[in-house]
């Protein structure tokens, strides 16, 4: 139960750190977008996808997580 | 009083009930709580990679945009230091146009980056003004000077044919 709430605890901590670079992400992004720089936008898109996964990845594990812990 | 003293029983009973459809254990609780949450970032995550895949179409619609060519002055028409208003590309866009020299005429928007007030031209300063929060551009090339706006202002592209003074396209990158 106990190494069940850590894990739970460092998924949840992985995702807030994931999310906060997520928010950088697109701010700067659009910040560029507006400036007319418009070649940020496909990099930016696919490092906030690979995010979107990893986050995902995290979800699916703290809802399985009782198969491990 | 009676009334209020009545419904204190029914509250008790509706917190067993909901206790009882949702047979969690207390010490489960919090480990559903945390579930919830990793539910809510995760649909945030979802929310700004279609914020990041918006922008990418908006660019990708962007890099096709074509500007109309449009008279928008004849060169003796402003003094020097003179100043007149135009509506490029499209007829909601108020840009403003400058003679800062005898042979030499620069174009901006007069939406301020910052907040979208009107934008003026400062002939004191020779700058751009804006009046809501003293926001300043350069009128060499757009630049911020100072103030809030963190952005230059889109430039008119210009061409000169004879004594017409010609816009041909927006430019929102500053000049190197």
């Amino acid at each position: 139960m106990r190494r069940g709430t850590t894990a739970l605890d460092g998924a949840v901590a992985l995702i807030i750190l994931l999310l906060i670079v997520q928010v950088w992400l697109l701010s700067a992004t659009l910040d560029a977008y507006l400036a007319g720089h418009t070649d940020a936008a496909l990099p930016g898109a696919i490092c906030s996808g690979l995010i979107f996964v990893a986050t995902a990845g995290l979800y699916w594990f703290a809802h399985h997580i009782d198969h491990w812990c | 009083m009676a009334r209020l003293g009545s419904k204190a029983p029914v509250a008790r009973n509706r917190e067993s009930l909901w206790k009882d459809e949702f047979s969690v254990f207390e010490e489960h609780e919090r480990f559903v709580n945390r579930r919830q949450l990793t539910k809510f970032l995760t649909l945030t995550s979802a929310g700004m990679f279609v914020g990041n895949l918006w922008i990418l179409v908006k660019s990708w619609l962007r890099r096709g945009e074509t500007f109309p060519h449009m008279t928008i002055a004849r060169a003796a028409e402003i003094q020097v230091g003179g100043v007149k208003l135009f509506r490029y590309p499209n007829p909601k866009e108020q840009c403003l146009l400058v003679r800062i020299g005898e042979n030499d005429y620069a174009a901006y928007s007069q939406k301020c980056t910052h907040l979208s007030c009107a934008v003026y031209y400062s002939r004191e300063d020779n700058q751009l003004i804006c009046p809501c929060h003293n926001g300043r551009f350069s009128i060499r090339d757009g630049a911020v000077i100072q103030g809030p706006p963190t952005r230059a202002l889109p430039r008119v592209v210009l061409a000169r044919e004879g004594d017409r003074i010609i816009a041909t396209a927006m430019s929102e990158k500053l000049e190197s």
